[in-house]
């Protein structure tokens, strides 16, 4: 299990657990915990729904060509931005903060 | 008018294969869509990936898998209203259905299925403060009649085919077209980007990279957007237009104002046939949602056979329904 931080769009902090076994990502565990997050695509890194910015300094493995494409499609993209889908829960992401972006 | 057994919203694969089923039992079908081909999410969002559980097939293109059930329905001969967005529904006095569209197209039927997916796609509509106010006031999210845009200045915003495509088309038309990426690489068509880059040397197309536009300037009318570039900050430019060309995502727009029981943005069923709290009308596929619900294609599947076997009673209140397998009697056609 990993603790990640999801700052909402309101700005409030939400404290997940996450397990690393399960091959979930991101947008998958945060709407495990009824988070405002849609996944519409599923996961496939094609609607852009789980746009999210990394606020904590992890080392995340570069965004695809697929990912970036689709954050093309996305607003208010920083260079934090990432789709949340893209980043799947490992040991090296406990203490991960993350905070969903503006729809 | 289109007159029909069943008008079914939403011409995705569980919409099309609904046709199938309702035609074994001789219901015809109507469907409608707000795209202007049929397929739903496997046209739109994802026609190159792979599916991977429909049974019985190892391994199908989303488009293919289209094709398919397009090939499967043939044989009963659906009706479509595409490139249309389902707008009203109205209980007629011999308690029939009329589905009005937003272009005015008017279907009547004992029985609405919706299988509208995700929702209607509509533009990607940026977030940026009081775009709203300017919307059809210098803010269009769609390109209807590139005339109107002739010796005007246009910003095209978004990196993707139809913002090159539309920046190349306009740069022949417009007094000038700037186009706003927030990165270096386009995604689009090796082709049209390689046409927009000759055009930004040229000078036919002023393109503005590592930027985003971030607000609107107007009185009423769009007179400037204020962009904000990496490096160099927040500055305006002077335009007529500007054209956000953000891809499309789905909304589930005027089904959510029908009186139906909603929750999270889907419709609640009763599994037993998919009905919803308005009876005569059902919800099928990743729309409707019920205790153990899954968004899987073989899911909506299974949900149309058994609804078409519920709608039966209502397109057929006087006869009994007698179940065949194809087996025993293949494909009678109408």
């Amino acid at each position: 299990m990993i603790n990640l931080t999801v700052v909402d769009r309101e700005g409030k902090p939400h404290e997940l657990e996450g397990p690393t076994f399960m091959d979930l990502n991101v947008m998958e565990l945060c709407k495990a915990y009824g988070l405002p997050v849609e996944g519409t695509c599923g996961g496939m890194a094609l609607c852009a729904s789980c746009h999210l910015y990394i606020l904590s300094n992890h080392g995340l493995s570069p965004a695809s060509n697929d990912e970036e494409n689709m954050l093309d499609q996305a607003f208010f993209v920083q260079p934090n931005s990432r789709l949340g889908c893209q980043i799947h829960l490992h040991t090296g992401l406990d203490g991960l903060v993350v905070q969903l972006a503006k729809e | 008018m289109i007159e029909t057994d069943i008008i079914i919203i939403g011409a995705g694969p569980t919409g099309l294969f609904t046709v199938f089923e309702a035609g074994l039992l001789k219901m015809r079908c109507h469907l409608i869509d707000s795209l202007a081909v049929p397929g739903g999410q496997l046209a739109e969002i994802y026609p190159k990936k792979p599916i991977y559980d429909i049974p019985g097939i190892p391994m199908i293109l989303a488009g293919d898998l289209v094709q398919n059930l397009l090939k499967q329905i043939e044989p009963f001969n659906p009706g479509f209203t595409l490139g249309e967005r389902t707008e009203i529904l109205e209980r007629l006095e011999d308690n029939r259905f009329k589905v009005t569209t937003n272009k005015g197209t008017v279907h009547v039927a004992p029985v609405v299925v919706i299988a509208g997916g995700l929702g209607c796609f509509e533009p990607r509509k940026p977030p940026i403060d009081h775009i709203d106010t300017f919307e059809d006031k210098g803010v269009d999210y769609i390109v209807k009649d590139p005339e109107k845009y002739r010796r005007k200045k246009v910003v095209i915003a978004g990196g993707g085919d139809s913002a090159l495509d539309w920046a190349i088309f306009l740069s022949d038309i417009a007094e000038e077209v700037v186009l706003i990426h927030r990165r270096t690489e386009f995604r689009g068509a090796p082709d049209s980007v390689e046409k927009v880059m000759e055009l930004s040397n040229q000078g036919g197309i002023q393109l503005v990279t590592n930027a985003q536009v971030v607000g609107l300037k107007g009185n009423g009318q769009l007179d400037g957007v204020l962009i904000q570039e990496d490096h160099k900050g927040e500055w305006v430019r002077e335009t007529d237009y500007f054209i956000p060309l953000f891809g499309l995502s789905p909304k589930l727009g005027p089904i959510g104002e029908w009186g139906l029981n909603i929750e999270h943005n889907a419709i609640e069923v009763d599994t037993f046939d998919y009905r919803t709290n308005i009876p005569g009308i059902y919800a099928i596929g990743d729309i409707n949602t019920y205790p153990g619900k899954l968004k899987l294609i073989l899911c909506g599947f299974h949900e149309a056979t058994l609804m078409c076997q519920s709608a039966f009673k209502l397109v057929n209140p006087d006869k009994k329904i007698s179940f065949k397998y194809t087996t025993v009697t293949g494909v009678p056609g109408f």
